[in-house]
C-alpha cells in the first residue's frame, strides 16, 4: 500500500481522565490515496475532528493525546515526528481549512500578508515573487479583484470570500493532503455549492488527497469518493460513496441516512381558508441612527425587512426560507413583537397587534409563541425545567398549581421523562433541550407557533425526531406554524407553503411542491440548485465523485 | 455544591486563604471571651515588649494591650469590609442592571454618573466624605461604599448587555414577563458568579481603606481598629516596633487571604476561564 498518501493504523486518541469516555477515537484505521476524497462522517462528538487534528499534530496537548497507533504520511509516522518536522509538514505538505473562516483568519492582518507568511516560513522567494504568487493564488480560487483582496482584512470579506482565502492559503504550497474540517458548515447553501466545486477543481488540478470532515450526507454525496462513518469514536462503516450511501450495512449508518430529510416535498394537506395571521407592508430598518452629538459618520443603515406581506392559514405550516442575512429571523422577531417595526400591520384573527404597547400585548401572548434556534442559549441555565415551562402561564395569571400541572403534562407530551421537571437544563442534550423549549412555547396553548430554525443546531438524527414532534403537536393542537429555516430539505418535509426571502424581501410564495417543481424567481432556482446531494435520493444513485469529474 | 467545593479545593492557596479568614473570623467572634475588656483600657506598663508583663504582643505607649487591640480590631475590619462591600454591590447592581438592560439614554446618563465617581481618586474621596460627615462607623461604611460601587456597576452592566440579547431572555419577553421580573429572576442569577468574585476582592480593598482612614485619625474614635493601632504606634516604630508591626501583619495576612479566596472563587465559579490558560 505504498501509493497511499496517508495511512492511519489502529489510532487511539486518549481523553483526559474523568471525560465522558476514555478514548475520543478508538482503533481507527483509514487510508487516503492521491487525488482521492475521503469523507469522514459522524454526528457531534464522534471524534471526527480530533482525527483530523491528530494528522496535523494539533491535538490539544497535554490533555488529549495519541496513545496508540500510527499515522503514516508517505511512510513517515507523524505521531513520532519532532516539533520542527511537524512545522515543516504543516502548511507545506498537509494543510487544513477550518469550519469558521472568521476565527481561523487573523483579524488584524491583511489577507495578503497572511498568505505571504506561508511563503516566508516555508520557502525562500523574493518579495515580488511572493506577491505575484499570492495574487495568482487568489485568482485561482476565483476571488474577484485579487489585488484589492490582498489588502483587505478578514472582516471586510463575506463568509464565502473568507473561506476562499483560507483555501488559497491552504493550497499555497501545493500540499499533498488537504484536510477540510466542516469547511462549508458556516456558509449559505449557494456559497457552499461554490466552495465544494472549488475544492473539487483544485483537487483535480494538483492531484491532492482530501480528507473531508462533515456531518452532512448531502455534501458527502456531492464530493466523496470513499466514506468513513464514525460513531462515538469508532469507525462503524467504510466503503465507496456508492456502497455507504445506497447500501449501508451498519444500523447506525442506516439510521443516519434515513434521518436525512428528503428533498421530495410532503403531500400538501387540505388547507382551511381562514387566515389566522396576516402581515401587511412590514418594514424594519437597523442602524441609521445618529452618532454621538451628530459627530462622526452616521451608522450604516440596513433594511432588514422590506414591505413583507404574509398570510398564514389556520392549521398550515408556512416556511420562510432564505440564506443568512435575508431577514427571516428579524421578520419572526417583528411578528412576535420582540422588535419594534418601522411600519406595517400584523393582524391575528383580524386584530391589529403591531401598534399595541407591551402591556397591551400581554393578553395576545397566548395566541402566538416562539421556538428558538439554539437550545443551549434559549433556556435559562439557572432555572429548573419545570419552572421554565410553567413561568409563561404563571406570568399570564394562571394559578401556580394549575400551571405546574400543565407543565408536567407538556413534559410528557414532548417526549421527556416526567422526572425532568426538577432538573436543570444543563443535564439535558441538545435535542432534549429543544423539546423543553417547545414545551415552554406550548404552555400558553398558542394558536400560532413561530419556529425560528428550530433544528439547525441539532444533529441530523435528532433533527428528524424534533421535526416529527413538531408535526405531531401541530396536528394535535391544530397549530398554525411559521417555520423559519435555511435548509430546503427540512422545509420540504414540514412546510405546506413556502415564502422565499432575499435581502429582506419575499421574492416568491407558493405551495411547497409547486415551488420545488417549478420555481418562478431566479433566486429560488439558485437556492434549489445549490442544495447539496440533490441527485442522490432523487432517484439516481450518486456516482463516485471521481467518475463524475471524468464525465464532466 | 459538591462539585463547586471540588473545584475550589484544587487551588491550594485558596484553601489556605479560606483557613486564614476562618481564623480571623473566629478571632473576631471570640474577641469578648479572649479579652473580655475594653481594648482602650490601660492594661499595664506602657511599651512592654512582646511576652513581657503579661502582654502577649506587647503594649503601646499608654499601656494598652496590642493583642487585645488586634482581636477587637478584627471585628471592626471584617464588619466594615463586609457591610461596605454589600452596600457597594447593591448600588452597583442597581446602576449596572438598569443601564445594561434598558440601554439608550438611561444607559448614557447612568454611565456618565459612574464615570464622574471613577475619575475622583477613591481614597482621597473617602477621606473627604468622612471628614464632611464626621468619623463614625456609619460614615466610614458610606464613604467606602460610595467610592467602590462604580466597578460593580460596570461589571453588571456588561453582563446584562451580554445576557439581555440571549434567547432565553427573548423567550421571557414572548411570554409577556415584566422587565423587573426578567432582570431579577432571569438575568441576575446568571451574573452572580462574577459579582461574587469582584465582591470578595472588594472586601479586601474596603479593609485597606478603613485602615488607611483610621491611620489618618479618621476612624471611629470609640472603636478599636488595626489602622488606628498603626497610627498610634508609628512615631515609636524604632523604639517599640511591636506596636505597629503586629496590626500591620494582621492587615497584610487578612487582605492577602481574602484575595486568595477571591482568586479561588473565580477559578471555581468560572471554570472555563481557567482551562484556557
Amino acid at each position: 500500500m505504498t501509493e497511499n498518501l496517508l495511512q492511519i493504523d489502529n489510532l487511539f486518541i486518549e481523553l483526559p481522565a474523568g471525560s465522558e469516555r476514555q478514548y475520543a477515537v478508538q482503533d481507527l484505521s483509514l487510508e487516503l490515496a492521491p487525488g482521492e476524497t475521503l469523507c469522514v462522517v459522524g454526528e457531534s462528538g464522534s471524534g471526527k475532528s480530533l482525527t483530523a487534528r491528530a494528522v496535523m499534530g494539533l491535538l490539544p496537548a497535554p490533555h488529549v493525546r495519541v496513545s496508540d497507533g500510527q499515522i503514516n504520511f508517505n511512510g513517515e509516522d507523524v505521531t513520532m515526528a519532532t516539533y520542527d518536522r511537524l512545522r515543516d509538514i504543516r502548511g507545506s505538505e498537509i494543510s487544513m481549512i477550518f469550519q469558521e473562516p472568521m476565527t481561523a483568519l487573523n483579524p488584524v492582518m491583511s489577507i495578503g500578508s497572511q498568505i505571504d507568511e506561508i511563503f516566508r516560513y516555508h520557502v525562500s522567494m523574493s518579495r515580488s515573487k511572493r506577491l505575484e504568487r499570492a495574487i495568482e493564488l487568489l485568482r485561482d480560487v476565483n476571488l474577484p479583484n485579487p489585488d484589492q483582496i490582498m489588502n483587505a482584512y478578514p472582516h471586510e470579506l463575506s463568509g464565502g470570500q473568507r473561506q476562499r482565502s483560507m483555501i488559497a492559503m491552504a493550497l499555497a504550497l501545493k500540499p499533498q493532503i488537504l484536510i477540510a474540517d466542516e469547511p462549508t458548515t458556516a456558509l449559505d447553501v449557494t456559497t457552499q455549492a461554490q466552495i465544494l466545486k472549488l475544492i473539487r477543481d483544485m483537487q483535480t488540478a494538483s492531484n491532492t488527497g482530501v480528507l473531508f470532515i462533515t456531518h452532512d450526507f448531502g455534501v458527502v454525496a456531492d464530493i466523496a469518493d470513499r466514506v468513513v462513518v464514525m460513531q462515538h469514536g469508532l469507525v462503524v462503516e467504510s466503503g465507496t460513496v456508492n456502497q455507504v450511501l445506497n447500501l449501508p450495512q451498519h444500523p447506525y449508518t442506516q439510521a443516519l441516512i434515513s434521518a436525512v430529510p428528503s428533498l421530495m416535498p410532503r403531500k400538501a394537506r387540505s388547507r382551511s381558508e381562514k387566515t389566522v395571521l396576516q402581515v401587511r407592508g412590514l418594514n424594519k430598518t437597523f442602524g441609521g441612527g445618529k452618532s454621538f452629538f451628530g459627530l462622526g459618520k452616521p451608522n450604516r443603515e440596513v433594511r432588514a425587512v422590506k414591505n413583507v406581506e404574509l398570510d398564514l392559514h389556520k392549521g398550515e405550516t408556512l416556511g420562510v426560507v432564505g440564506e443568512s442575512g435575508s431577514g427571516k429571523s428579524t421578520l419572526a422577531r417583528c411578528i412576535i413583537r420582540l422588535m419594534d417595526t418601522d411600519s406595517g400591520e400584523i393582524r391575528i384573527d383580524g386584530n391589529e397587534i403591531n401598534s399595541l404597547s407591551r402591556a397591551e400585548m400581554r393578553p395576545w401572548r397566548n395566541k402566538i409563541q416562539m421556538v428558538f434556534q439554539d437550545p443551549f442559549a434559549s433556556l435559562n441555565p439557572r432555572v429548573r425545567v419545570g419552572d421554565i415551562i410553567a413561568q409563561g402561564p404563571v406570568t399570564l395569571g394562571i394559578e401556580k398549581d394549575e400551571a405546574i400541572k400543565r407543565a408536567r403534562e407538556l413534559i410528557s407530551i414532548v417526549g421527556l421523562d416526567t422526572r425532568a421537571f426538577d432538573r436543570f437544563p444543563h443535564e439535558f442534550s441538545g435535542g432534549q433541550r429543544q423539546r423543553i423549549g417547545i414545551a415552554r412555547s406550548l404552555a400558553l396553548k398558542p394558536e400560532i407557533l413561530i419556529a425560528d430554525e428550530p433544528v439547525s443546531a441539532l444533529d441530523v438524527s435528532i433533527q428528524a425526531q424534533i421535526l416529527e414532534l413538531l408535526d405531531e403537536i401541530r396536528d394535535q393542537m391544530n397549530l398554525s406554524m411559521l417555520f423559519i429555516t435555511h435548509d430546503l430539505r427540512v422545509a420540504a418535509q414540514v412546510c405546506d407553503r413556502l415564502a422565499v426571502m432575499r435581502y429582506g424581501e419575499i421574492v416568491e410564495t407558493g405551495a411547497t411542491a409547486e415551488l420545488f417543481a417549478n420555481p418562478q424567481h431566479s433566486y429560488s432556482r439558485d437556492l434549489l440548485a445549490a442544495v447539496p446531494g440533490k441527485e442522490w435520493k432523487a432517484g439516481s444513485k450518486p456516482k463516485s465523485a471521481k467518475s463524475k469529474r471524468k464525465s464532466a | 455544591m459538591s462539585t463547586f467545593w471540588q473545584r475550589y479545593r484544587r487551588n491550594k492557596s485558596a484553601v489556605f486563604g479560606l483557613a486564614v479568614i476562618l481564623i480571623v473570623i473566629i478571632m473576631a467572634v471570640t474577641a469578648n471571651f479572649l479579652y473580655p475588656f475594653d481594648p482602650f483600657r490601660l492594661a499595664g506598663k506602657p511599651l512592654s515588649g512582646p511576652g513581657m508583663n503579661g502582654f502577649l504582643l506587647g503594649s503601646d505607649s499608654l499601656g494598652r494591650d496590642v493583642a487585645a487591640g488586634i482581636v477587637h480590631g478584627a471585628k471592626t475590619s471584617l464588619l466594615i469590609g463586609l457591610i461596605a462591600t454589600l452596600v457597594a454591590v447593591l448600588i452597583g447592581i442597581v446602576f449596572g442592571a438598569f443601564s445594561g438592560y434598558y440601554g439608550g439614554r438611561l444607559d448614557d446618563f447612568l454611565m456618565r454618573v459612574t464615570e464622574i465617581f471613577q475619575t475622583i481618586p477613591s481614597f482621597i474621596f473617602a477621606i473627604l466624605l468622612v471628614a464632611i460627615m464626621k468619623p463614625s462607623i456609619v460614615s466610614i461604611v458610606i464613604a467606602i461604599a460610595v467610592v467602590s460601587w462604580p466597578g460593580v456597576a460596570r461589571l453588571v452592566r456588561g453582563e446584562f448587555l451580554a445576557l439581555k440579547s440571549r434567547e432565553f431572555v427573548q423567550a421571557c419577553h414572548t411570554l409577556g414577563m415584566s422587565d423587573l421580573r426578567i432582570m431579577l429572576r432571569e438575568i441576575l442569577p446568571n451574573c452572580m458568579s462574577p459579582i461574587i468574585v469582584i465582591g470578595s476582592l472588594m472586601v479586601a480593598t474596603a479593609i485597606l481603606i478603613e485602615s488607611g482612614l483610621a491611620f489618618l485619625g479618621l476612624g471611629d474614635p470609640n472603636i478599636m481598629s488595626w489602622g488606628f493601632q498603626i497610627g498610634a504606634g508609628r512615631t515609636m516604630l524604632r523604639s517599640a516596633w511591636w506596636v505597629c508591626t503586629f496590626p500591620g501583619v494582621a492587615i497584610l495576612i487578612t487582605v492577602l487571604a481574602i484575595n486568595l479566596v477571591g482568586e479561588g472563587l473565580n477559578d471555581a465559579l468560572n471554570p472555563r476561564l481557567r482551562e484556557r490558560i
